[in-house]
């Protein structure tokens, strides 16, 4: 049968691929700015995402400060606030958490942690980069021409999304769809580098089960963005064919503004199920990596192996595939045949199993285990807390009859901003702290990571959890101002100055971080190779920040699993993946 | 008994399915590679075929449901798509002659992939050259259609015959195809050229990458070329037949 009975420790078998030929670049432009090196991509990516979620981030206050002082700021009208909403929303998802997740961490790290020399195909790698960043500037140039960006709402449903009465009818929307286009074209290229990677070009002894849970979320999340990003492709040239040869897709026959339009016979509906087809999976795009992440920042400072790392690695995949069959959940208020939503319900639902068992693990690799209380560490369990309670919202409005009265309320708002905002960005911000050391060779400051961390984790708290009162109270989200409701008491007002306050606050108080980060460049102690004494095998490299090809002459061998610390009779107390065996060792 | 007999019997025995499912995970997660005998590029290139198929369904499937839902009454293939030859008016030639033509391309690229790994080189571009001719004349015959369809009336929001949504997933969806196959012609082109030079004898860095070219470019550039031939057959069956 298998190989069970064989000693796992052994020398793996030889090489069978020979090494790669890599590109050696001639000049500083080809070393640094079209340059074929993972790492270099990496950060290209990262440094990017974070542009625009800068700019995402002010937004949101342009949305919070209208909330808590309705019509008392001049430049927000209401034209200004939708835009905000929709360009908020579709940077913050797209631009900023799927491109930092897959093309920044998942370029940096997918190479160094199977052991590869780089990415598969690094000119390929380089392109999606470069064609990510046209699609970025495409989507802020949006800001720079008449009727400036579209309000359409990050869901772009038609036909409101394509109708005059929309801010941005002119260009803005264009601009959105071409933007998307050409980011899923260039997510396509990195993708397929990353699941290759991954595949095939692991080095000796790195099987599948002896991947970090960073290299498989990562995974997960690239193999459903190539499957989900197709639904979205396919809904922008529809609709962007709508809108520009008018074309009747999605555009049923209608009335606007005493005109009657040339629309006929289209089906809105169509729309939504193509873009939640790709809308649902991006949650998962967005959460499987840093469920990884997570896995692996947990399992290393607290010095204890991941608890059921078998589990872990098959409820990622159980994750996603169920996440590809339950979009149908975005869309029970649009009219659903009650059997589908009693499908969508159950597939929604049952999603809660494997994810439960992930934070079942979480908890018990922490348990009896020797926490040390560092930055990334805090950040970590900041994400256990926000996303469990995110989940648990999520079950509410999973749902038919729950979601129905919710769903357009500030409820839905309260829910995916903890479960894929809060807890998503959380994770970031300690894989930069936790790999920060590798990346420049130097410490980033604990004192100001611990001040940033206890501002953010509770600041978000602040502003979120009050959201799901707000929700219950019927406090409806996207409206631009709510006048004399009678539903809604005049207590809801003073609530949300308070949010407004607080996401001020807290923004501002992100500097701490970007100061933290570039001071630490120059500034920050010398890190070593392995500071955090990690076992897995980026941390194991000649050179540290890692060298063009990573690892010098000779490729890592891998003898165990990444998890291999607190080890009884080890030297320290933890074994590298490429340590050789100890006599007697049986790790997996 | 021995492994040999098993696989003899009728049926699997419970034992054998579990073995050899666990044969497959095995594989999969095993050291290095989990295609044992794909390489990067062809196991990109069937990744990125998965990834496609999922747009070209999804373009189906919107023009299906659009077929379904608008209010008009669907035009009639056979008629539409008919041409007048000789004063007979025959459904689907120009089509059948369209499909006919990119199938047999399927045929003479297959046979490029068997010379290249040969390494008959002139065959194999010759033929690479002759795959590249049917898929231009396949553009060009879609070219046609477009041109005759457009004369008639039919535009992409909408045309004389019925439902608007037919011009629109038309232009759409062969547009969409001929895109791929027009990409197609482009790197068989350009791939027949490095064949006929001897480019992957001498290790020439390719053109979009700095490494060195190896024969199994062309078999990769096949699986291309078929895939846009199988799509081909879905579009015929579910645009034209339907």
């Amino acid at each position: 049968m298998t190989d069970a009975s064989v000693p796992q420790n052994v020398a793996p078998p030889p090489a069978e691929v020979e090494d790669v030929e890599l590109y050696h670049a001639h000049s500083w432009i080809t070393k640094y700015v079209f340059c074929q090196d993972a790492k270099v991509i990496a950060i290209q990516y990262a440094g990017t995402a974070i542009a625009v979620g800068i700019l995402a981030l002010v937004l949101s206050w342009v949305i919070r400060l209208q909330l808590a002082f309705p019509g008392a700021i001049p430049f927000i009208d209401a034209s200004v606030y939708y835009q905000s909403v929709t360009m908020h929303g579709m940077i913050m998802v797209v631009y900023m958490l799927t491109a930092i997740f897959l093309g920044g961490f998942g370029n940096y790290l997918i190479p160094l942690m199977v052991g590869a020399r780089d990415m598969v195909f690094p000119y390929v790698n380089m392109l999606s980069y470069w064609v990510y960043l046209i699609a970025t500037l495409v989507l802020v140039s949006s800001y720079f021409v008449p009727g400036g960006p579209t309000g359409a709402g990050w869901t772009l449903y038609p036909p409101q999304s394509i109708l005059t009465g929309t801010p941005g009818y002119d260009y803005g929307i264009i601009l959105m769809l071409v933007s998307l286009i050409l980011f899923i074209v260039g997510f396509t290229m990195g993708g397929l580098n990353y699941v290759v990677t991954v595949l095939q070009a692991r080095t000796r002894g790195m099987t599948l089960m002896r991947m970090p849970l960073t290299v498989w979320g990562i995974f997960a999340a690239a193999v459903m963005a190539l499957l989900a990003f197709p639904g979205l492709f396919v809904a922008c040239v529809m609709l962007l064919l709508d809108r520009t040869l008018g074309t009747s897709f999605f555009m049923p026959s209608l009335v606007e503004l005493g005109e009657r339009k040339d629309y006929v016979g289209g089906s809105p509906i169509l729309f939504q199920h193509l873009f939640w087809f790709f809308g649902h999976p991006e949650v998962y795009i967005v959460a499987l990596p840093a469920f990884g992440v997570v896995s692996d920042l947990i399992s290393v400072h607290a010095r204890k192996n991941i608890f059921g790392y078998r589990m872990m690695v098959w409820a990622i995949i159980a994750i996603g595939v169920l996440s590809m069959v339950v979009w149908g959940h975005h869309m029970y208020v649009s009219g659903m045949d009650p059997w589908f939503g009693f499908f969508f319900a159950v597939t929604t639902l049952a999603i809660a199993v494997p994810t439960a068992l992930k934070v079942y693990n979480w908890v018990l690799t922490l348990w009896h285990a020797d926490i040390h209380f560092t930055t990334p560490m805090l950040f970590a369990l900041g994400f256990l807390v926000t996303f469990v309670n995110g989940g648990i919202t999520g079950l509410y409005l999973g749902n038919v009859i729950v979601d129905v009265p919710l769903s357009a309320t500030l409820f839905v708002v309260a829910h995916f901003h903890m479960v894929m905002g809060i807890a998503p960005v959380l994770v970031i911000f300690g894989a930069i702290y936790h790999w920060y050391p590798k990346i420049t060779g130097r410490m980033m400051d604990e004192r100001l990571g611990k001040i940033h961390f206890w501002i953010t984790f509770l600041g978000a708290y602040a502003i979120f959890f009050p959201m799901h009162y707000l929700g219950v109270l019927g406090m409806p989200r996207r409206f631009y101002e709510m006048g004399e409701t009678a539903f809604v008491p005049a207590s809801a007002a003073t609530l949300n100055i308070v949010i407004t306050v607080i996401a001020l606050a807290v923004g501002f108080a992100q500097s701490i971080f970007f100061y933290n980060l570039f001071k630490s460049l120059k500034h920050g102690a010398p890190a070593g190779g392995n500071p955090w004494r990690a076992a897995s095998l980026e941390w194991q490299t000649p050179e540290t920040p890692p060298g063009h090809g990573n690892w010098g002459k000779h490729l890592p061998v891998v003898y165990r699993w990444p998890y291999a610390y607190s080890v009884p009779g080890a030297p320290e107390d933890f074994l590298p993946q490429n340590a050789p065996p100890m006599s007697g060792e049986h790790s997996p | 008994m021995t492994a040999e007999h098993v696989t003899t019997e009728p049926a699997m025995s419970e034992e054998t399915l579990r073995s050899r499912v666990l044969g497959v995970v095995a594989d999969w997660s095993s050291d290095q590679r989990s295609f044992k005998s794909a390489s990067w590029g062809k196991a990109m290139m069937w990744i990125f075929l998965v990834s496609d198929t999922f747009v070209f369904s999804c373009f189906l499937i919107s023009y299906m449901t659009v077929r379904m839902s608008t209010t008009v009454e669907w035009p009639h293939p056979s008629e539409i798509f008919a041409l007048d030859i000789g004063g007979k008016k025959i459904p689907l030639i120009l089509i059948a002659i369209m499909t006919f033509d990119l199938i047999t391309s399927s045929g003479t690229m297959a046979m490029a992939v068997n010379f290249a790994y040969a390494r008959e080189r002139k065959k194999a571009a010759i033929l690479m050259l002759v795959t590249a001719f049917f898929g231009a004349a396949f553009v060009g015959m879609q070219a046609f259609e477009w041109t005759k369809l457009i004369h008639e009336g039919v535009r992409p929001w909408g045309n004389p015959f019925g439902a608007a949504q037919f011009g629109s997933s038309f232009f759409m969806i062969t547009g969409f195809h001929g895109f791929h196959v027009s990409v197609g012609v482009l790197f068989l082109l350009i791939i027949a050229r490095a064949v006929w030079r001897g480019d992957y004898d001498v290790g020439r860095p390719g053109f979009f990458t700095s490494r060195k070219g190896r024969y199994e470019i062309v078999e990769i550039m096949g699986l291309y070329w078929h895939f846009v031939d199988l799509v081909w057959v879905f579009i015929f069956a579910f645009f034209y037949l339907w």
